[in-house]
């Protein structure tokens, strides 16, 4: 999903790769074989990896601020319960990404860096604010299942531990999205003042959701790389078009109604039309001017110097464990 | 006269290109190649797998068995975390 990085071009420095070992990687991937750690692998797919892997790795980090913000107001402990536990699964999912990343040579140190520094980037969906219950529904329902969308075919990933990580991911995914579901289903059959809030975080999501899929086909600068890689699978415009037809239904159903004058249903290609992307909206929050660029890094930065302490002490507390069994042994 | 133990090593076969590496037993030996080779006569001879793993077993930090409760209990007992727990109507489909 959170895997906009896919379409940006590797622009490291060209590297001459050895005419042979390169045939033979390109003949691997052709024939869908899986890539592991130690193989050979040219440096591009190296770093679009770590890219992607990684900015992968910070939106679900990042993605915990939205939904922290209603756990001390979730409506019922029930639901209170359910948030963190699904926040709880944003925090796994970044370690397993982050540990992929890793396998490509890059250290934990370095990744956490480029997000602080604001090198690295992630997903543009987690730049906008959560401003009622209904939001928690709308991101479970909508932002999940884009993931979800996105996610499936990476599970097919050339790069083993990569693919490995988005298995476990997915399976964990489907909790998400349907409780999301449940809570936008409450609202719906509750009082006019609950549908009313379920209709304006649906008018707030829809848009951000469907820039998630990344710029359509016709101005990406994603590179064929990746698809012939078997990093990417489907095109921006495909994966969304499939967000589209699989989400307008399930709006409907809860009597709401899309935030598109345009939108309507193509009989003959059994698709749903929607009307045009506001793409310099996406540009903008990419680039750092959306709502909650600021606070997201300020909160992201502020958490990592919090949490220093807790790391000095285990390493103060391992070497003092350390030098006591080294006298232990020396006596 | 008694010589001195060879260490113990940990064996981990990928059945297949994709799949993650999963133990298939131990063995002696003295180093690591010295592992790698035995593990490939040992524990690969009827097409097992693709690649193989060796860690000495004393590098292996463990649970122990008796903290079974302890640890998995709130997998039992948190059932909000798996996705059948949430009602959603058939005429919405597949979610």
């Amino acid at each position: 999903m959170y895997a906009q990085a896919l379409d940006q071009k590797d622009k490291g420095p060209k590297v001459v790769e050895d005419p042979e070992k390169l045939a033979r990687f390109e003949a691997r991937c052709a024939a869908d074989e899986k890539i592991e750690p130690k193989d050979w692998m040219p440096e591009a797919y190296r770093r679009t990896l770590v890219r992607q892997v990684s900015q992968h790795a910070h939106s679900e980090v990042i993605g915990m601020q939205p939904e922290g913000n209603w756990v001390t107001r979730a409506p019922s402990l029930k639901r209170k319960a359910v948030l963190i536990s699904k926040i709880q699964d944003e925090a796994g999912h970044g370690l397993y990404l982050y540990s992929a990343a890793e396998t490509l040579g890059v250290s934990r140190e370095e990744l956490t860096d480029a997000l602080l520094s604001g090198k690295a980037k992630y997903s543009s969906i987690f730049n906008y604010p959560t401003l009622t219950w209904a939001d928690m529904g709308t991101i479970g329902w909508l932002v999940d299942g884009a993931a979800i969308m996105n996610q499936i075919p990476l599970c097919r990933c050339s790069y083993g531990p990569y693919a490995r990580a988005m298995i476990r991911i997915c399976k964990e995914e489907s909790f998400h999205q349907r409780q999301g579901y449940e809570i936008m289903l409450t609202l719906a059959r509750g009082t006019p003042e609950q549908m009313a809030m379920a209709q304006d975080a649906l008018n707030r999501w829809w848009w951000p959701c469907l820039m998630m899929f990344g710029p359509p086909d016709a101005i990406s600068e994603h590179s064929s790389d990746s698809m012939r890689w078997k990093i990417k699978r489907f095109s921006n415009d495909d994966l969304r078009q499939k967000f589209i037809d699989a989400t307008v239904p399930q709006g409907h159903f809860l009597g709401l109604t899309f935030p598109d004058p345009a939108l309507k249903f193509n009989e003959e290609t059994k698709h749903w039309e929607i009307g045009p992307i506001d793409w310099d909206e996406f540009k903008r929050v990419l680039a750092g001017d959306g709502v909650c660029n600021r606070q997201r890094m300020r909160v992201r930065r502020q958490t990592e110097a919090d949490g220093a302490w807790v790391r000095e002490a285990a390493r103060a507390h391992a070497k003092k464990r350390a030098a006591r069994q080294a006298l232990q042994a020396a006596e | 006269m008694s010589e001195e133990p060879m260490p113990l090593y940990e064996v981990f076969i990928r059945p297949k290109a994709g799949l993650s590496h999963k133990h298939v037993g131990s063995l002696h030996a003295i180093d690591d190649t010295m592992a790698l080779h035995m593990a490939r006569d040992v524990y690969t001879r009827r097409a097992e797998g693709v690649s193989i793993w060796v860690v000495r077993s004393n590098l292996i930090a463990a649970s122990d068995p008796v903290d079974k409760d302890m640890l998995f209990e709130p997998s039992v007992s948190k059932i909000y975390r798996h996705p059948t727990f949430y009602e959603v109507p058939e005429e919405v489909g597949h979610m």
